[in-house]
């Protein structure tokens, strides 16, 4: 959250409107979906954003316990963001920190709307994002990994949740945010929605914008969501195509 | 959370707002009544109470000398807390912050971290040894909606009615000294919280509102009407043309509420 001058003289915007590492303004970073790759979980997902690198888990819908938690109308969502201690530079305490304790809850937010959790009441259904490096946008990369380990899991849902951040650096948004940018720029702006809804299930900002940056950065948000949407439905794809074929040759 | 949502109480509150009326006469853009007192806690470097219809926070200022940040070793630190303490609601348990308290504490922490009001650069003491350290502890008195205004505007006027003590270095030590020092204050950020029942918008929703509500979008303004934060909170969605008008009905809401805070008084020093 601390903004840190770089003592660097290197801009993070060229002049001819390339980024740090090479990006254009509206470009992703490369981005690399796996589904299913944990044995014990329901549903699972993987994701690299850059240099970000995330597992999503899910379990569930499950007994609930304890008993008294049960919703007689639907699915208890719970959502745990936790960060290994070697995914940043300086060793990170594994107890949940007060970041981490409000991302759960917002990326529990973020997915809320598109799960049709009254489908199991009495049940609960646990969301775990485990980060392992952690190169900014840590929140949209899980929200977009948590959302394809639930698809993975058979969940009914409303769409997939779609991530992503748009940020201000040097005086031009950019999208897709890293690490650098983020505590160097002058604004960050993490985006989840449900793309073919128009639905916006999380939002939040911190820095500077003006009213008309602001309307910009969500149009940008939305592009971004789009992109990254697609490579969701890629991945998915990708994934039951393989599953199908491996249940043939069994 | 466990409650179960009235179903009943949901219908009423949105066919009202068909009209442009909410159950307690006010319109969609209207606030309950504000009173802040400011100075009410002798002991706080600063401290302020909002009373915001029946909701009720008091805040309070201390500053101490802590050890700076090792990513920001000449800066001072701004540190925001919040206890939902039992007295407020029959709903609050005691134990440490639940993530709803995490989370109104953050909230208030960034709109007032991101709109720059403390120049923690003048707070610094011995480089990359000894800071001041800002702590802003805000308490929940009384519950009755809209937390995250209230919360903002009683650590604003807290902080904006703060003196701290001056002290001076003598080799290794650090003395305190009896006399104050005016605080290195820049802004006044405003909170503008509106919640979204169905497809209306309402500025300043009450408890009864909030229990029905999809979900909230608060908008932090500095003095010059730029947004320094934002956070949508709970578990619902927004559309595109909502978001716009929120922030749009939220910004004219920012000035107006501006003028019950205290003024900035500008150092040079």
């Amino acid at each position: 959250m601390k903004k840190v001058l770089s003592m660097e003289t290197k801009k993070l915007i060229s002049d001819d409107g390339i980024r740090y590492d090479g990006r254009k303004l509206d470009q992703l970073r490369p981005v690399k979906f796996q589904l299913g790759i944990l044995q014990n979980a329901d549903g699972s997902a993987y994701i690299e954003l850059g240099r970000t690198k995330i597992l999503a888990a899910v379990y569930g819908p499950r007994e609930i316990h304890p008993k008294h938690l049960a919703l007689s109308d639907r699915c208890l969502i719970r959502s745990r963001y936790h960060m290994a201690p070697f995914s940043v530079e300086e060793r990170k305490s594994p107890a949940p920190s007060r970041r981490e304790i409000e991302l759960s809850k917002v990326i529990r937010e973020a997915l809320e709307p598109a799960i049709f959790a009254e489908l199991y009441p009495r049940t609960m259904l646990d969301i775990y994002i485990e980060v392992l490096q952690a190169d900014g946008s840590t929140r949209c990369a899980g929200i977009n990994a948590a959302s394809l380990a639930l698809a993975d899991a058979g969940i009914p849902m409303l769409d997939l949740v779609s991530s992503i951040a748009v940020g201000k650096v040097e005086g031009q948004l950019v999208l897709d945010v890293m690490d650098k940018e983020d505590k160097e720029g002058e604004a960050d702006m993490p985006v989840a929605m449900l793309p073919s809804k128009d639905m916006v299930t999380l939002l939040q900002m911190d820095g500077s914008l003006t009213h008309e940056e602001f309307i910009k950065s969500l149009e940008l948000a939305k592009k971004g969501c789009a992109d990254i949407y697609a490579m969701q439905k890629a991945a998915l794809e990708e994934h039951f195509k393989v599953s199908t074929n491996n249940s043939e040759e069994a | 959370m466990a409650r179960v949502i009235p179903v009943v109480k949901r219908r009423q509150i949105a066919e009202l707002a068909e009209t442009g009326q909410r159950m307690d006469g006010r319109s969609l853009t209207d606030y309950r009544e504000i009173t802040i007192k400011t100075g009410v806690i002798e002991k706080a470097n600063g401290s302020a109470t909002c009373n915001l219809g029946k909701t009720q926070v008091l805040a309070g200022v201390k500053y101490e000398i802590g050890d700076p940040f090792p990513d920001t070793p000449n800066d001072g630190v701004l540190s925001v807390s919040a206890e939902f303490v039992p007295i407020a609601s029959p709903d609050f348990e005691p134990g440490p912050p639940n993530e709803n308290a995490i989370e109104l504490a953050r909230v208030v922490d960034r709109g007032l971290r991101e709109s720059k009001i403390l120049d923690t650069s003048k707070l610094c003491l011995v480089p990359g040894k000894k800071v001041w350290i800002a702590w802003v502890d805000i308490y929940i008195l009384d519950h009755g909606g809209n937390l995250i205004d209230a919360a903002a505007l009683a650590a604003l006027s807290a902080l904006l009615t703060s003196t701290m003590p001056k002290a001076v270095v003598e080799g290794d030590e650090i003395k305190i000294l009896d006399e104050k020092q005016p605080v290195p204050l820049r802004d006044r950020p405003v909170t503008v919280t509106l919640a979204k029942i169905g497809d209306k918008l309402f500025v300043d929703p009450t408890l009864e509102e909030e229990e029905v509500m999809d979900c909230r979008l608060s908008v932090n303004f500095t003095e010059d009407g730029k947004i320094c934060a934002m956070q949508k909170g709970e578990a619902g969605s927004m559309t595109f043309d909502e978001i716009t008008r929120a922030v749009e009905t939220a910004k004219v809401k920012s000035q107006w509420l501006r003028k019950y805070v205290p003024p900035l008084v500008k150092t040079d020093g």
